[in-house]
């Protein structure tokens, strides 16, 4: 299901991206990504640095934004520009709902382009992971 | 009781803002695609696929967006990843957090490429937090692929404290 030119419109929402992270993906990540920092694996250890519990990986989550968008664009287009902070923690089997809104669509040297808001919220509907992106959409 | 505190950010790592690292190369194959890709939860058959990825228009299987390669680890390097950590704090700073990521990309990365990248801290900058006194570095991470093209760039946000 692509995003389709003629059917984006600012302000819109797009579909959302259920999450809920197992600590065997956080070890599938770690693995994948490269960082093996103990917060994301040994309880022990990340609660010696007083943390409550292991966290979900920043850059996972940003990942995560990125299937977000490379879902929303089915093949239409490709992602220019993504990015977000983290701002909050995420904890292993908890959702972490990835979100959406249009902010502008336009078009500039040629290309169709269209901005987001994204983020992504923990199960209380606070913002951990707020960003941005900017995505080319084909036709 | 307050204290004065020390600044954290000592001349030399004014001057080190800017400096570029030693180029580092970082290989896109096919096995770390599906494992990133895997371990995201994707299910776009082009970042498992080899077939669907060409039929899709692609050289091979895609990197998923967030993978920028997998840095050659070779356990005699004197420098992590190629690169040096630049010059410390005036005090030590012994907790990481990651505090953002963006990427911007200029080109496809697919299996089969070999990346090059160049580093350097944009900037440095010293906060008072919840968590207390905070070091904010941010890095630029240019990556070039085998035909010298830049293919994205990647400002990364770590905060130690």
């Amino acid at each position: 299901m692509a995003a389709k030119w003629n059917e984006i419109t600012e302000g819109m929402a797009i579909p959302e991206l259920k999450k809920n992270c197992s600590t065997q993906q956080l070890v599938l990540w770690a693995a994948g990504s490269g960082d093996f920092y103990q917060i994301h694996y040994d309880k022990d250890f990340a609660k010696g640095t007083g943390l409550s519990d292991i966290i979900v990986h920043g850059a996972l989550k940003h990942a995560f934004l990125g299937q977000l968008l490379h879902d929303l664009l089915g093949g239409n287009g490709k992602i220019k520009r993504f990015g977000c902070s983290y701002r909050g923690m995420d904890f292993p089997n908890q959702d972490i709902t990835c979100k959406g809104i249009v902010t502008r669509k336009y078009e500039e040297n040629g290309q169709k382009l269209v901005d987001l808001e994204i983020w992504t919220e923990n199960p209380e509907g606070k913002k951990t992971t707020p960003g941005s992106a900017t995505v080319i959409i084909n036709s | 009781m307050t204290q004065e505190k020390t600044p954290l950010i000592t001349d030399e790592m004014r001057a080190h803002v800017g400096k570029e690292s030693e180029p580092y190369t970082l290989e896109v194959d096919k096995t770390s695609i599906r494992m990133f890709a895997r371990a995201v939860g994707h299910t776009d058959p082009i970042f498992y696929d080899e077939a669907a990825a060409k039929a899709a228009g692609y050289r091979s299987l895609v990197a998923p967006p967030g993978y920028l390669g997998t840095p050659i680890f070779n356990p005699n390097a004197a420098a992590r990843r190629g690169r040096d950590m630049g010059p410390q704090p005036s005090r030590p700073l012994t907790r990481i957090l990651n505090g953002g990521t963006e990427i911007e990309y200029f080109d496809d990365i697919c299996a089969g490429d070999v990346l090059t990248a160049t580093s350097h801290v944009a900037s440095y900058e010293e906060r008072e937090g919840s968590i207390g006194q905070m070091l904010i570095t941010t890095t630029k991470t240019v990556y070039k692929n085998q035909d010298g093209k830049v293919v994205a760039i990647m400002t990364g946000t770590g905060i130690r404290y």
